[in-house]
């Protein structure tokens, strides 16, 4: 009988201590596996490749387009005209998300024309859908159509990047960190407050 | 009765302890060395070192893999000041690493052998013998530089901290070189300090994970007579 | 919940119906009996298994970042140590841990020295472990290379030069092993390759058959007592356990003090003391200068002296090729040791004196040389490394005389019999 007992005793007993060894084993190797993991971060070699660019403003004329690389990625920037700026107004119905509350752009970026200054916008030039680079259309005379069409799946987005309804890419065009070190200066890759 | 077994017990570890070799390799040296005295963790003295070596060594000594923004985050220098009071030679960018001011042909052309790059140097000679012969320089009519080193006789280096030696007393100039042989310690393994600091937390998880550990194996052997 | 565990056991089934995962488990673990006295020694087999598996796993995340070229390999260790988030604990866990592994191996092999593992019917657990160390004592030499220091670049020279030594056929011979006129680029590619590709599957195989020889004869304990002798009705060993759970929760409170050593090592003593990572090898290979002292990575320098030892030409050979000779000689010895032990037990305890002091004296040789080894050519005595290279030697060729003629102790039939 009394031996009965200790057999269960010894069972829960090491039910437990099963438990509790395995549970902290399975700590360990979460642990072990931490810098398995990290070690796939961008390496500060790659950082020092993505660091922030800077551009002149004064050199793109208004109404055009100028392509700019950050981080291995296409940089749209854009000097918007009142006629482009003006193209917007109104389009909300057309539009997929008009409000931009997709976290698509930084906080300073989220605003009518999704920029901080109203004339330049800044896009990151990488479809939403799949990836293709969408094309800049600043007028009308083909397919009656103005603002960023993408070839690969037929993408429109307006000229402040906001996806039109009714095709495939599900967001609005990312607009990356940016700020401005000066009038004429637009650095992008960084929102200027982590440098002191 | 417990001793024997004991001994019986511990030689297995001893052996294991055998097998480890106990001292480090000599580097070749027959002068005593100094002791550095440098302590990794103290960041006022490694600000020190960063500040004298890129102000001093970099002009012939580059360290290619020492990257300003990895001394500007370690070493908690703002970066802007690391810009403007640390960033030269070549390197314009906080991501890039220490450059010195002349190439390395520039160098064997002036004096024999190129200054060679010290990212490693205190890994390669050890604290000691970077202090040692930081401290070493003494005046030699026979040398073509008018000095000549303790440590390293005959040495191509001409003593370009001479006068700076002799305009400051023997103790801050003693700190000044522990300040940067410390830096060029940490330049040597920048993640060593921080390998220190976490090591023992690391450790201390498996002495916990060793208790239930052992319980077990206490609990299943009960069975074995 | 009980339903998820019906499922588990089914889904167990299914795998098990078609590929005997169950059956595994019980012919190596929960039914593979091992003898209840299985001391400290024992361990090293585990760990062994252990630090291969961080090897492996490290190893595989080093060849992600590595570069294998003469200009690009040794700023590639650089870029690992720095660049890469976390990079230097995955990098100092292999090089710590080759060390490890080196000391586990010894520590492993000389169990089996000790307690007679390598005899009937282990001669093949002997003989395919013998192999694995041979592997690892290749991959040890092709890593070693791969950082392309200073010391990585003189120490592949110098060994390479040593297929220089063969008659005839020599000096070609090392220029083909090398592809080039010195050691370079041509040389780290194919040294990578075999690090990183051919060296570990072979162990992967041959770590495989070792366990499996192993369990087809069962594992040898510190009696020396065939366990398989003596069963119950059932043909259980009556003095064997089952290996899980009980040699599972047992290792795993050694395996824990191991972890405890390792990471000491790895967040203390990375470059253990200038032997895991040897200073030279802070400096990038330079074919104009030497370092002031070459020596092998501590895990070679017992054979490294006794190469060094010969230093007279006889028998018309040179010295160089005897030095070789003599090194190869070491290594293979060893696995002969089935065959040169005539004694009738298995175990030390029950060996006669001879065998004893033998053994002692074998273990001090192997001590003496592993440390002349790290030294300079003229740090000891000319004498010191011959006689203890002819002491080495004498363990195993004398073996065959002192075991028959020594008298051995009775040795019971069963386990804790004559406590």
């Amino acid at each position: 009988m009394s031996s009965e007992s200790t057999i269960e005793d010894n069972n829960s007993r090491r039910t437990f201590l099963s438990g509790a060894t395995c549970a902290l084993f399975a700590l360990g190797g979460a642990g072990l596996a931490t810098p398995y993991v990290l070690s796939w971060k961008p390496s500060a070699r790659a950082k020092a490749a993505g660091a922030p660019i800077s551009v002149d403003l004064r050199k793109i004329p208004a109404g055009t387009m100028r392509v700019e690389e950050w981080r291995g990625l296409p940089i749209y920037i854009i000097k918007r005209t009142e006629e482009m700026l003006n193209s917007y107004q109104g389009l909300d119905d057309e539009l997929r998300n008009p409000e931009s509350d997709d976290e698509q752009q930084p906080e300073y970026a989220k605003n009518t024309h999704r920029s901080i200054k109203p004339e330049v916008l800044v896009l990151e030039g990488i479809c939403t859908h799949l990836g293709c680079t969408p094309k800049f259309r600043p007028n009308k005379n083909e397919a009656d159509f103005t603002g960023f069409f993408c070839p690969c799946h037929g993408s429109k987005f307006d000229f402040a990047g906001r996806v039109y309804k009714g095709v495939p890419a599900p967001t609005n065009l990312k607009v990356p960190p940016h700020y401005y070190a000066d009038d004429n200066t637009l650095v992008i890759g960084t929102d200027g407050k982590d440098t002191a | 009765m417990n001793k024997l077994i004991l001994m019986k017990r511990l030689m297995p570890v001893f052996f294991f302890l055998l097998a480890f070799p106990i001292t480090g390799i000599a580097s070749g040296t027959s002068v005593e060395l100094m002791n550095a005295g440098n302590d990794i963790q103290d960041k006022e003295s490694l600000r020190r070192g960063a500040h004298f070596y890129v102000n001093h060594c970099a002009v012939c000594h580059s360290a290619r893999f020492m990257r300003y923004e990895r001394i500007a985050h370690d070493l908690e220098i703002p970066e802007q000041e690391v810009m403007t009071n640390l960033v030269r030679f070549g390197a314009s960018k906080i991501t890039d690493t220490i450059t010195a001011s002349i190439t390395a042909e520039m160098g064997k052309k002036i004096y024999g052998v190129a200054p060679p790059d010290l990212t490693l140097e205190a890994n390669y000679r050890g604290a000691d013998w970077v202090y040692t012969y930081l401290m070493g320089f003494y005046k030699d009519e026979k040398s073509p530089t008018g000095y000549n080193n303790r440590v390293m006789p005959n040495v191509a280096m001409p003593w370009v901290l001479a006068s700076r030696q002799d305009s400051m007393s023997e103790e801050d100039f003693a700190q000044e070189m522990r300040d940067l042989t410390n830096f060029m310690v940490y330049m040597a393994e920048p993640i060593k300090p921080f390998r220190e600091r976490i090591g023992k937390y690391i450790l201390g998880f498996l002495l916990i994970l060793l208790i239930p550990t052992w319980l077990l194996k206490r609990e299943y052997w009960k069975d074995i007579h | 919940m009980s339903a998820v565990k019906d499922k588990g056991i089914n889904l167990l089934h299914w795998v098990d119906y078609r590929l005997p995962v169950i059956k595994a488990f019980k012919t190596h673990m929960s039914g593979y009996y091992a003898p209840k006295n299985l001391n400290f020694w024992y361990i090293f087999g585990v760990l062994a298994m252990l630090i291969f598996a961080n090897q492996l796993l490290s190893g595989i995340w080093l060849t992600m970042f590595y570069t294998p070229t003469a200009e690009g390999a040794f700023a590639s260790i650089e870029y690992i140590m720095r660049d890469i988030d976390s990079g230097w604990i995955i990098r100092y866990m292999h090089s710590v841990g080759a060390s490890f592994f080196f000391i586990v191996v010894y520590l492993h092999i000389f169990r089996g020295m000790m307690y007679g593992s390598y005899k009937k019917p282990r001669e093949l657990v002997w003989i395919i472990g013998m192999v694995i160390y041979f592997l690892m004592m290749s991959e040890g030499f092709f890593g070693y290379v791969l950082p392309f220091g200073n010391l990585s670049y003189w120490a592949a020279k110098a060994i390479l030069s040593l297929i220089g030594a063969i008659p005839l056929v020599g000096e070609d011979l090392q220029i083909w092993v090398q592809g080039d006129f010195v050691v370079g680029g041509a040389t780290l590619t194919r040294f990578f390759a075999f690090h990183v590709v051919l060296i570990p599957l072979l162990l992967l195989v041959c770590v495989y058959l070792h366990i499996i020889a192993l369990h087809q004869v069962g594992s040898n304990n510190p009696e020396g007592i065939d366990i398989k002798a003596q069963k119950d009705k059932n043909g259980i060993p009556l003095d064997g356990i089952p290996f899980h759970p009980y040699y599972t929760v047992h290792d795993l409170v050694p395996v824990v003090i191991f972890l405890m050593l390792f990471f000491a090592a790895v967040f203390y003593f990375p470059a253990g003391g200038g032997y895991f990572i040897e200073p030279p090898n802070y400096v990038p290979a330079n074919n104009l200068s030497t370092p002031d002292h070459i020596a092998p990575v501590w895990y070679f320098t017992p054979f490294y002296a006794m190469l060094r030892a010969v230093t007279i030409d006889f028998f018309g050979v040179d010295a160089k090729l005897w030095g070789l000779i003599v090194m190869g000689g070491a290594i293979v010895i060893v696995t002969f040791l089935p065959w040169l032990d005539k004694s009738p037990v298995n175990s030390l305890r029950y060996k006669g004196r001879p065998s004893k002091v033998m053994l002692m004296l074998f273990a001090i040789s192997f001590l003496v040389l592993g440390i002349l080894g790290t030294k300079p050519a003229d740090w000891a005595p000319f004498w010191v490394a011959p006689l203890f290279t002819i002491i080495y030697f004498g363990y195993f060729l004398a073996m065959p005389i002192y075991t028959r003629m020594e008298k051995t102790k009775p040795v019971p039939t069963r386990i804790g019999a004559h406590r």
